[in-house]
C-alpha cells in the first residue's frame, strides 16, 4: 500500500519530533523533558512507518517509549531533589558548546544538500520493500547472516543488567 | 508540496543530532544529558532506516542493534547516576570530578 499525503505527514511528524527535541534540552523539570522525549520517539515511530519499517516502529514504541523511558522516569523520581530545579541549568561553556553544536548541524545540512554523491542517492529508485513480510524478513536476517551479532547483543544486555545492579546496589 | 526524498530525512536526522549535541554539551543535569544521548542515537537510527528505504532491510536490522545498545547504555548510565547520587547528593555534571571517594 503506498502511503497517502506523504509530504504533509512528513512535515507534521518532523515538526513534532523537533519541537519535542527542543523541549527536552530546555525544560527545567526533568519529568517534563522525559515526556517531551516520548513525544519525539513517537513521532519518529510514525516516520519509520512512512519508510516501510513497521517492525522498527513497533520496537521503537514498545522498547523506547515503553521501556527505556519508564526506566528514566523511575530514576528521575529516585534522585529528584527540588533544589536542582532552582539551580543554574546550563554550564559555563554553554555559548561555546551551543555555537559548536550548531556549526556541526549546519555542516551536516550543507553536506547533505550540496554533495553530488548524495544528489545521486536522491535520484536512486527506492528498493522494493514489502510491508506484510517485513518482520519475517528481519527475523531471517537476524537469525541468518547476523546470528553472531545477535548473540553478542544478548551478551551485551547481560553485562548491562549485571552492571546496573552492581552500580545501584547499596553495598557491594 | 514537493515529494519527500531521502535528503529530507537526512536533514531531519541532522537537526535532531545537533539538538542532542547541544543538550549533552550545555546541560548540567545528568538525567537530561542521558536523554540527549538518546536523541543522538535516535537521529542515527533515522539515518539507518532512511537508507534502508533505498538499499534493503539491513539498515533496519542495524537500527534494532542500535536500540539494543541504547537500552544497555541507559541502564548502566542510570545505575552509575544512582550510585553517584547516593554518595554526593547531587546530579550536576560539573561536580562529577572524582573516580573514587
Amino acid at each position: 500500500m503506498t502511503p497517502v499525503a506523504t509530504s504533509f505527514f512528513f512535515y507534521f511528524l518532523s515538526a513534532l519530533a523537533l519541537s519535542g527535541g527542543v523541549l527536552v534540552i530546555t525544560r527545567r523539570n526533568p519529568v517534563h523533558s522525559a515526556l517531551a522525549l516520548i513525544l519525539t520517539l513517537l513521532a519518529l515511530a510514525g516516520i519509520y512507518l512512512m519508510l516501510y519499517a513497521p517492525f522498527v516502529a513497533g520496537v521503537q514504541i514498545i522498547l523506547y517509549a515503553g521501556g527505556i523511558m519508564v526506566l528514566f522516569l523511575f530514576v528521575i523520581m529516585l534522585v529528584n531533589v527540588g533544589r536542582v530545579e532552582k539551580e543554574k541549568q546550563f554550564n559555563q561553556q554553554w555559548i561555546v558548546s551551543f555555537v559548536a553544536a550548531l556549526g556541526l548541524g549546519i555542516l551536516f545540512v550543507v553536506i547533505f544538500t550540496k554533495s553530488p554523491l548524495l544528489r545521486q542517492i536522491a535520484q536512486k529508485p527506492p528498493a522494493q520493500l514489502v510491508e506484510s513480510s517485513n518482520t519475517q524478513e528481519i527475523g531471517n536476517w537476524l537469525y541468518g547472516q547476523y546470528m553472531l551479532s545477535f548473540e553478542i547483543a544478548s551478551l551485551l544486555l547481560l553485562v548491562a543488567i549485571v552492571g546496573a545492579v552492581v552500580m545501584a546496589k547499596k553495598r557491594v | 508540496m514537493p515529494a519527500i526524498t531521502p535528503i529530507h530525512y537526512l536533514i531531519l536526522a541532522a537537526a535532531l543530532f545537533a539538538l542532542g549535541t547541544i543538550g549533552v554539551l550545555t546541560r548540567r543535569n545528568v538525567v537530561i544529558v542521558l536523554m540527549s544521548i538518546e536523541l543522538i542515537l535516535n537521529a542515527v537510527n533515522l539515518n539507518l532506516v532512511a537508507f534502508s528505504r533505498l538499499w534493503g532491510l539491513q539498515g533496519q536490522v542495524f537500527a534494532i542493534f542500535v536500540i539494543t545498545d541504547a537500552a544497555a547504555e541507559a541502564a548502566v548510565g542510570l545505575g552509575i547516576l544512582i550510585a553517584f547520587f547516593r554518595n554526593k547528593e547531587t546530579i550536576n555534571v560539573d561536580e562529577v570530578d572524582l573516580l573514587k571517594w
